[in-house]
């Protein structure tokens, strides 16, 4: 469906399938701050992220949507001098709450980075890791989930017939693709991706965004991008971000078309940012 | 007009021209600097082994191995591997100084591996930044550690303690001495096997906890297969000093050149030998180039080694710029 984007004289084709307002929650944040140091870094999100939807967090440089994204499989904690308050309930159980296994919770919660980041080993050796970190050893079972998660990830034809050469040798959109199935190999619930295509050629992006359409029926993808019309392709649900707040929320065919804040509006007609 | 503005360019030109010169004065002395260290090697290697291959005047190659010697003893010839410059009939095999290099060097090597790469983990991995900024510098302090005071405890100290514990047969040995060296090569080997691993990409670290991996999965599946290639490097560098080092072999294995297998024997090493017979030998005679010629072929070892350390160092650096 082509939408004309309020007066900018922009056309952009708007993901409307289906009305996904009705699908469950799958992940619920309530008043979540963050800091880094004396630094806030996000102020008082609350946010309901559907399950089986894309949603895309947008916003300019340093809004804290990549921070936000880091909240929900607490990829933070790596990062010296980080403090987090409220709560980020996933199925209903907060992931900050001490009894919580960080590992557990970044299996059920993959994600695929910017940069992509294939481990110098084989590609067969990067699907693996994840399967195996977590105690599969038989060959069988591993030879099966690399052929499964080749495949979701539209990587399995390129690549079915040297699985021992080197990750490191493939094209970089073959690289982003390989990481989204080495994520897919942990078989996980949810998937967070940090601006996947934005260092990849408009051929790789198209693939990649191909694929996220097809993930979006087993999976919750929260994705960040810098790109609208990628946003408007992808996703169901649009999240504006600005300074550390968030701006506006909702169905992307909506805060496309008909924003309620005008700094949305700004910033998706391109006045700013 | 034309001819104004080409007149101006002419005396621009001439101004210019003392500026070029000093300038290029300057690139040739920094030049001069920059290749003077190539220049030294070039000339040692072509010093050694002007002098090293005169050995080669008097006596023959397999003298290097051994020599048939009639012994009074048995009275009869015998085939002896020996070093023994000072005697009716002199011996230069080079077996005993290789036994005693090569048994000082290897597990000096495997003590400061084991010790060094475990200490270049916690460093890069596991420390505190506090901790690491208070280790990083006593590090350094060891490697500032002069050789012949590492010596002078191993042959003072650790030598009695090591004998009181193994019951060895002799008090200096080949295990004493590797204790010293290891200590000695120890800050070479932490400092390039860390700077190996901290090359490692946070974005690999990153891949792998969000996989869901602990710290330790991170380290031993991601951190250390992709730096593994520097760490083979810092060991194989760090075993070429272990080959060179001189002054705690001197003081502490026995200096007996003995063709031996065993980690608790007295034993000479290649450099030892040079640094305990070079200063009373007569120039030019048999002797003196046998020396050099030890010298020679230790120089070989090293360079080599280092040499094959640099490429893999560098290949390793291509390799992790992703």
């Amino acid at each position: 469906m082509e939408i004309k984007i309020l007066n900018s004289g922009k056309t952009l084709r708007v993901n409307q399938d289906q009305d996904l307002s009705s699908n469950t929650t799958k992940i619920l944040v309530r008043d979540l701050e963050m800091f880094y140091g004396p630094v806030r870094a996000l102020h008082g999100i609350d946010m309901e992220i559907k399950e089986k939807a894309v949603t895309a967090l947008i916003g300019p440089s340093g809004c804290g949507k990549s921070t936000f994204l880091r909240t929900l499989n607490r990829m933070n904690d790596t990062i010296p001098g980080a403090r987090i308050h409220g709560t980020v309930l996933i199925d209903d159980v907060n992931i900050y709450s001490p009894e919580v296994n960080v590992a557990v919770l970044r299996r059920m919660v993959g994600m695929v980075f910017q940069k992509q980041n294939p481990f110098p080993k084989s590609i067969f050796d990067n699907i693996a890791y994840g399967p195996r970190l977590h105690g599969v050893i038989d060959k069988a079972v591993l030879e099966h989930i690399v052929e499964e998660s080749l495949k979701k990830a539209a990587l399995w034809n390129e690549v079915k017939d040297r699985l021992q050469t080197g990750a490191l040798e493939l094209s970089g959109g073959q690289q982003q693709r390989l990481c989204i199935a080495r994520v897919l190999a942990v078989n996980p619930e949810i998937i967070l991706m940090d601006e996947p295509a934005s260092a990849l050629d408009p051929l790789s992006t198209a693939k990649i965004e191909e694929l996220i359409y097809e993930l979006r029926k087993n999976y919750t993808i929260v994705i960040v991008t810098h790109n609208m019309q990628q946003a408007a392709r992808v996703s169901d649900f649009t999240a504006y971000f600005y300074m550390g707040s968030l701006v506006e929320f909702g169905l992307t065919k909506d805060v496309f078309t008909n924003p309620l804040k005008k700094e949305t509006e700004d910033y998706i007609t391109g006045r700013f940012g | 007009m034309r001819k104004e503005m080409l007149g101006s360019m002419e005396q621009h030109r001439l101004t210019k021209k003392k500026e070029v010169f000093s300038e290029w004065f300057i690139e040739k002395l920094l030049l001069m600097a920059g290749i003077s260290s190539t220049l030294i090697i070039a000339l040692i290697f072509l010093f050694l082994f002007k002098e090293a291959v005169q050995f080669f005047k008097t006596a023959g190659s397999f003298d290097l191995i051994g020599k048939w010697v009639y012994d009074d003893w048995e009275e009869r010839n015998v085939f002896k591997m020996m070093w023994q410059s000072i005697s009716e009939v002199p011996k230069y095999s080079l077996i005993p100084l290789f036994c005693g290099s090569f048994l000082v060097a290897f597990p000096a090597t495997i003590i400061a591996s084991v010790l060094g790469i475990g200490c270049a983990i916690y460093l890069s991995e596991l420390a505190p930044p506090k901790v690491r900024e208070m280790l990083k510098p006593t590090i350094e302090l060891l490697a500032g550690i002069p050789s012949v005071v590492i010596g002078f405890i191993m042959l003072a100290f650790l030598a009695t303690f090591i004998q009181d514990v193994f019951h060895t047969k002799f008090r200096l040995n080949a295990f004493v001495g590797a204790c010293g060296v290891a200590l000695a090569v120890l800050p070479i080997m932490i400092t390039i096997a860390e700077d190996a691993m901290r090359a490692v990409p946070k974005e690999l670290r990153d891949a792998s906890y969000a996989l869901g991996a602990t710290k330790w999965q991170t380290i031993w599946g991601t951190v250390v297969p992709a730096a593994v290639s520097g760490i083979s490097a810092a060991v194989i560098l760090g075993f070429g000093r272990a080959l060179g080092e001189t002054m705690i072999v001197l003081m502490a294995t026995g200096n007996a050149a003995l063709v031996t297998g065993n980690i608790f024997s007295s034993v000479r090493t290649m450099t030892a030998n040079i640094a305990a017979e070079l200063g009373s030998v007569a120039q030019g005679t048999e002797h003196y180039y046998a020396l050099f010629l030890v010298g020679a072929v230790l120089f070989t070892f090293t360079f080599t080694l280092n040499f094959i350390s640099e490429i893999i160092l560098n290949k390793m650096r291509q390799k992790l710029r992703m």
